[in-house]
């Protein structure tokens, strides 16, 4: 009886131990795959090349590893992807200050570009130099945001996010507002206040329980993107506690906050994502990367409801670069690929498959860009739109700590929409917070 | 262990004894296998633990060490080797630094929010499963099956469970006619959802303690108690929440530094909060701010100086706990 019992427990026990174990492995597997690169391969003398991703960058989704591979048998692609750039730019830092872990490849995000540039610039090889990479084929402030001071360009430019508006055209008809995007577009042309004009007439007459836009930080982040000036000024001082640009853009997102324009809403939570399933508000800033995560997270359900319309004002919002860290086993073979992804032609035909919008003007009069529509925007001419926006786009100071006053910027925001602040206690929030970051 | 060393240290009767006097090679050898053998008595005991210390000087102590000079500099994640002598500054800034007393008081509020109920319920389950019944080992099992899973997969669907607009727990209280609840916006209401994530994990933990105790209490404490005229709550009361002092003692100072270094529910709690703790940062624990001081605005001094903070707070409370038990002993 005893042993019987004894072994029923030890069996329960290695149950347990094993789906603990389980459990746990299956939560750290993911950090050590393909960090390393091992050229040789087996053997088979092929040269494999890792690129270190976040997000989603479509290359292998749209076939381009497959079609690079193809042109170059001697070469394999292997990607490491972290989901959010948050948790993958530290350990890029960390990688790059250590020099060890790092992807042949490695992806840095705008709002990181300045810093990588400030700091890590001697890490990473000159790409402005390589076969294949012509300054002349990219936006120039885009290819400038990757140039350190003595001309050294450590990577370059995949996608840019020139903006537009999505709206929902089932609540438009049921507010009253225009649903064709000419006369949508006219609606707040040049002025993100007629924005707001036009959300307190739909938040009048539009269907109860449906928001005008998502979130005051999506306002602000649209207002930001299409102005002059951020956060720093061209000497790279900190500026954005006096700058008219800032103080204008909060003033429009504080705005819809506090006058309940928005759904409080956290952009890319699963709250968001569901709301934007079932539709719980009319209107979303979009960069031509947001119409994916549109579709995505829309599903059939809002299938043939989303439009796209042209932006109060154009600007940019995200975008990213390619870089090759210099002690890379295999960097001439990488700086080789990167040359090659960021090219118009496959930049044209990520656009084509995934909607990342290029950041090289010659793509822009290539076929795959010129006469893309979108379906499941009602076939809205998203290159035509996307172009016009691209080649406004207002060339900004960026600097090396954007992102960390831009979230804290977003919190106080938040205060607001949750009824916790009015916009100048939100506002004196924000600027400690961001104090408090960038203090040294 | 020294006990075995003098037995075989003790000398060779060798000369003078009744033994026969043998070749001077083989007392060479002799002496030098004896002193082998006193090395090895000696020696081997620290052999066979040095990895412990190895890997503790190593993964422990080094880091320990290594993080208190690190926080006496100003260093940056962007260059780690660039260190620049700050003396005390990252210390003395914490006191003036609204952010930090926040993180310390959301603690301490997730501690007693997360540990007493979580100590109280442990202690009732533990009484119920130590009632012959049926399946007692099941159940005994299933109590330890959350504390068994993985931070990250608990927190991830207690957020969607406590989700304002599609979030279950609002949907069940909308039945009942509540409004809708914004869990993760609130002050308190962040609080306890995420105190019952730590609650939900670690009771079972606490229970199999609480009952591996009270099944060692002698049972004729109850019998004599029983004779007394006690009741089952009184027998509780006055026989098994004594002798299990040593037990609670433990478990609380257990709950305690798990406390003091919550890191993952908050951190996974909001998807887009990140490390901040919500905008109002009402669930950012000593443990995220850290995070976020080293890891997002790349201060790594300055967090270094946290981790010691928080290091030192929890030799304070072990400390305290170590009085308390001492006087617990005495009594």
């Amino acid at each position: 009886m005893r042993s019987y019992r004894t072994t029923r427990r030890a069996v329960g026990l290695l149950a347990a131990a094993a789906l603990g174990t389980g459990l746990l492995s299956a939560c750290a597997s993911d950090d050590d795959d393909g960090s390393k690169s091992d050229s040789g391969d087996g053997g088979s003398g092929k040269t494999t090349i890792t690129m270190g991703l976040f997000g989603t960058f479509g290359f292998e989704e749209a076939g381009l590893y497959d079609e690079y591979e193809k042109l170059n048998p001697d070469i394999t692609i292997k990607q490491d992807v972290i989901e959010r750039n948050e948790n993958y730019y530290p350990a890029l830092l960390n990688h790059l200050t250590s020099n060890s872990g790092l992807a042949d490849v490695q992806a840095i995000e705008v709002a990181n570009i300045a810093e990588v540039v400030d700091t890590q610039a001697d890490r990473f090889m000159d790409l402005g130099k390589v076969d294949g990479a012509s300054q002349d084929a990219f936006l120039d402030w885009k290819w400038q945001q990757a140039t350190a001071d003595d001309g050294k360009t450590i990577g370059l430019g995949t996608d840019v996010g020139p903006m537009a508006v999505c709206y929902r055209k089932d609540h438009f008809e049921a507010a009253g507002l225009p649903t064709d995007r000419e006369e949508v577009a006219e609606l707040w042309a040049g002025d993100w206040e007629k924005f707001l004009d036009a959300g307190r007439d739909f938040k009048e007459n539009g269907p109860e329980g449906v928001a005008w836009v998502d979130s005051a930080d999506a306002v602000y982040d649209g207002a930001i993107a299409s102005s002059e000036g951020k956060y720093y000024d061209d000497a790279g001082e900190v500026i954005y506690k006096d700058s008219a640009d800032v103080e204008a853009a909060w003033g429009i997102a504080s705005t819809a906050a506090e006058e309940k324009l928005t759904g409080n809403l956290e952009q890319f939570t699963k709250q968001w994502d569901q709301a934007m399933s079932n539709g719980d508000f009319a209107t979303i800033s979009c960069p031509a990367w947001m119409l994916g995560y549109i579709q995505e997270k829309g599903g059939t359900k809002a299938e043939g409801k989303w439009d796209v319309a042209k932006s109060p004002k154009p600007g940019n919002w995200g975008g990213s670069f390619l870089g090759v860290p210099e002690s890379g086993p295999n960097k001439d073979e990488a700086a080789k690929l990167v040359a090659w992804l960021t090219a118009p032609e496959q930049q044209a035909k990520l656009f084509a498959e995934r909607g990342n919008f290029p950041s090289a003007p010659p793509a822009y009069d290539m076929e795959a860009v010129k006469t893309a529509t979108n379906p499941y925007f009602g076939d809205a001419p998203i290159g035509e739109l996307f172009s016009a926006s691209a080649e406004e786009i207002p060339v900004q100071t960026i600097g090396p700590k954007d992102q960390v006053i831009d979230d804290n910027i977003g919190n106080g925001l938040q205060l607001i929409e949750q009824g916790k602040q009015d916009p100048d206690g939100a506002w004196d929030e924000a600027v400690k917070a961001v104090d408090n970051a960038l203090d040294q | 262990m020294t006990q075995t060393g003098t037995a075989v240290d003790a000398p060779p009767s060798a000369e003078g004894g009744a033994a026969p006097k043998r070749p001077a090679t083989e007392d060479r050898r002799q002496k030098w296998r004896s002193r082998r053998y006193r090395w090895d008595a000696k020696l081997s005991p620290y052999a066979f633990i040095s990895p412990f210390f190895l890997f503790f000087a190593a993964f422990g102590l080094f880091p320990l060490l290594y993080t208190a000079w690190a926080s006496l500099h100003r260093v940056e994640l962007t260059a780690p080797t660039d260190m620049e002598w700050a003396g005390l500054h990252n210390y003395t800034r914490l006191f003036e630094d609204h952010f930090f007393w926040n993180s310390l008081w959301v603690t301490f509020t997730l501690a007693v929010l997360s540990t007493v109920p979580q100590l109280l319920m442990a202690m009732g389950l533990a009484h119920l499963l130590n009632y012959k019944m049926r399946a007692a080992s099941f159940f005994r099992v299933a109590m330890l099956a959350p504390y068994a899973t993985s931070v990250a997969a608990a927190t991830l669907v207690f957020a969607m469970l406590y989700g304002r607009d599609y979030g279950l727990i609002n949907w069940v209280f909308g039945l009942f006619g509540v409004d809708e609840i914004d869990w993760k916006s609130g002050d308190w209401t962040s609080k306890i959802a995420i105190s019952t994530i730590v609650i939900w994990r670690w009771t079972g933990y606490n229970t199999l303690i609480y009952l591996a105790a009270m099944q060692a209490v002698p049972h004729d404490l109850y019998e004599s108690a029983a004779l007394d005229g006690a009741s089952r709550w009184k027998q509780f009361r006055y026989v098994t929440i004594p002798s299990l002092r040593p037990t609670i003692l433990f478990t609380v100072v257990v709950s305690t530094i798990g406390s003091v270094q919550l890191f993952g529910e908050p951190l996974l709690f909001e998807e887009g909060a990140g490390a901040s703790g919500g905008p109002d940062h009402q669930f950012q624990t000593l443990g995220l701010y850290l995070y976020e001081q080293g890891w997002r605005n790349l201060h790594l001094g300055r967090a270094a100086a946290i981790a010691w903070v928080m290091f030192l707070i929890l030799v304070v409370i072990g400390i305290v706990f170590g009085l308390i038990s001492r006087r617990l002993r005495k009594s």
